[in-house]
């Protein structure tokens, strides 16, 4: 016996067995939390070294540590319910109220584009049609019909994130198989029937497909609107903080307020797999 | 051909018809193809017949014409002395695909048929039937398992009870294990025959395999393609209940060789 291992292997097992290990290359082995702390430590070292080394001007990308530091700031300004809370709290509302418009009208069009022919044929043409414009560009129009206030956010919020909705639902009713309706032509189901005790549950993973990509675009709805249409929220303090410069408070109310759709778009996943049940695999790629 | 192979029916009850199609003839308007042509078929109670034939033939045509999910263009099309004319509580039907809706556990699959048509409170009244049809396929303590722990042969097996549960008069099998593997289609053949005995069904099935055609069948229909017609009705005079020994009978050969040659046949036509 020359190598260690298989030494090891005569040591566990009868002689006689054919016992042996398959390789598993090292890289693909490494547990998940060390592998995600060492890519989170090489993407602050490289940040760090690029500051340290005045590659790019301070103004430009404050240090990691200054970045840190204002996090720390902006943390307790948040847990003190000072201006930041109060601001934080009005674009979770935008947020809130945004998904719930979306999911009303994106639901109720999708149902429509995807169960009826006439949907179909005479609306989902424009729905497309829309939907390939960018939708940003209409922010303006948002604030000069509703105003400053948190009217024009919701909107805008609401209009970016009602095309996936409405995508998802109508293609979740596509998604039920020649057979499943067959089945429900020959037990004698109405239409009814078959939408809601078939072809709305075949189609609920792709409906929970398009509420994710949904709950992505509220986010970015709100915080254009805020850019573009003042308000008093986070965008706000976020446009404000970067006219003075103040680069390491952007990066820290970015970071804040990615924890604000990762909270909504956890909830929606949540709320999957309660509902989706029987879909196990694929809801998120980690799970085992 | 051989005479006795066509025109026997021993060990068969001539029993009173309980499906009657009368020269029915379907045309497809759009692109004006003959799906079917004059075609003369009597299910008699408590058999079992298996429609075969190439595909083009117009069996599925058929099928969906005696599940009264399409008209027919000409003909008459009787189940228990009523015209079909659209889907009927009596036509229980099978396809390849056990289709059991996975929000569903088994009992509630099973019943589901009886809550269309009837309501929620209907269907749990139905539950106790549902529990003795799982029984018998075989399938008692999966009563409450949601499809996706059910392999494929356990979830035909329960899409068997969801067609029984509103005991049809007419079972319509649309291939319902060719998307099993050869083990356990075999076997669920021979569970189907045991349960369509058990419940005295008169079955009617859609097939690719003649072995599983002969295995089955009191009487088999060959059809040729374009247009879809009736090329013969073969009698399949194997006593029952049949066993999956016999198909390593001379008598087995025979009838399948011979319908073998008639599919043949239709191929060069």
């Amino acid at each position: 016996m020359t190598d260690a291992p298989t030494n090891q292997r005569l040591e566990t097992g009868a002689a006689d067995d054919t016992v042996w290990v398959q390789e598993v290359a090292f890289i693909d082995s490494v547990p998940r939390w060390i592998a995600m702390t060492f890519v989170f430590v090489v993407f602050i070292g490289t940040w760090d070294l690029v500051t340290r080394m005045g590659l790019v001007s301070p103004i430009i990308l404050p240090t990691p540590w200054e970045t840190f530091g204002d996090m720390i700031f902006v943390g307790n300004n948040l847990l003190s319910g000072d201006y930041m809370l109060v601001a934080l709290w009005i674009t979770v509302k935008e947020v809130i109220y945004g998904f719930a418009l979306a999911i009303a009208i994106g639901f109720s069009l999708g149902v429509l584009v995807g169960e009826t022919a006439f949907g179909e044929k005479a609306v989902m043409p424009y729905l497309v049609a829309i939907d390939t414009m960018p939708k940003v560009a209409f922010a303006p129009l948002f604030v000069a019909w509703l105003g400053f206030g948190i009217e024009s956010k919701v909107a805008l919020a609401a209009f970016i994130a009602t095309f996936p909705i409405v995508v998802g639902t109508a293609a979740g009713l596509h998604s039920a198989d020649e057979n499943a309706r067959m089945l429900f032509k020959t037990m004698g189901a109405s239409r009814m029937q078959t939408l809601i005790k078939m072809k709305l549950p075949t189609g609920l993973p792709q409906i929970f497909t398009g509420l994710k990509i949904g709950a992505v675009g509220v986010m970015a709805g709100a915080i254009t609107g805020e850019f573009l249409g003042g308000g008093k929220g986070f965008g706000e303090l976020i446009r404000v903080a970067a006219s003075q410069l103040n680069t390491p408070r952007v990066f820290s109310l970015i970071l804040y307020l990615s924890l604000v759709g990762l909270v909504l778009y956890l909830i929606v996943q949540w709320t999957q797999r309660k509902v989706v049940f029987w879909q196990k695999e694929s809801v998120g790629a980690h799970d085992n | 051909m051989n005479a006795s192979l066509a025109h026997e029916n021993p060990g068969a009850s001539p029993d009173a018809p309980v499906y009657e199609l009368t020269n029915v003839s379907k045309t497809y308007a759009r692109n004006a193809v003959v799906a079917l042509e004059n075609v003369d078929l009597t299910l008699r109670h408590g058999s079992f017949t298996s429609v075969i034939g190439s595909s083009g033939c117009g069996k599925s045509t058929l099928l969906k014409i005696m599940a009264g999910l399409i008209p027919p263009t000409k003909g008459r099309v009787i189940l228990q002395d009523k015209p079909v004319t659209g889907p009927r509580r009596d036509i229980g039907m099978m396809f390849q695909q056990a289709t059991l809706f996975p929000w569903k556990t088994a009992v509630e699959n099973i019943v589901l048929p009886i809550e269309i048509r009837d309501g929620k409170a209907a269907a749990k009244l139905a539950r106790e039937k549902a529990y003795d049809l799982l029984d018998i396929v075989g399938l008692k303590g999966f009563e409450n398992v949601y499809p996706n722990e059910l392999s494929g042969g356990m979830a035909q097996r329960a899409s068997i009870c969801r067609m029984l549960i509103t005991e049809p008069a007419v079972l319509l099998l649309d291939e319902p294990f060719s998307a099993l593997d050869e083990l356990s289609r075999d076997m669920m053949n021979m569970e189907l025959q045991r349960i369509c005995r058990e419940q005295d069904a008169t079955a009617f099935l859609v097939t690719h395999s003649i072995q599983e055609a002969v295995i089955l069948s009191d009487e088999i229909v060959v059809m040729k393609p374009r247009p879809g017609r009736i090329a013969e009705i073969v009698h399949v005079d194997l006593p029952r209940p049949r066993t999956l020994d016999m198909m390593t009978t001379p008598r087995f050969g025979e009838i399948v060789d011979h319908i073998r040659g008639m599919l043949d046949k239709g191929e060069n036509m």
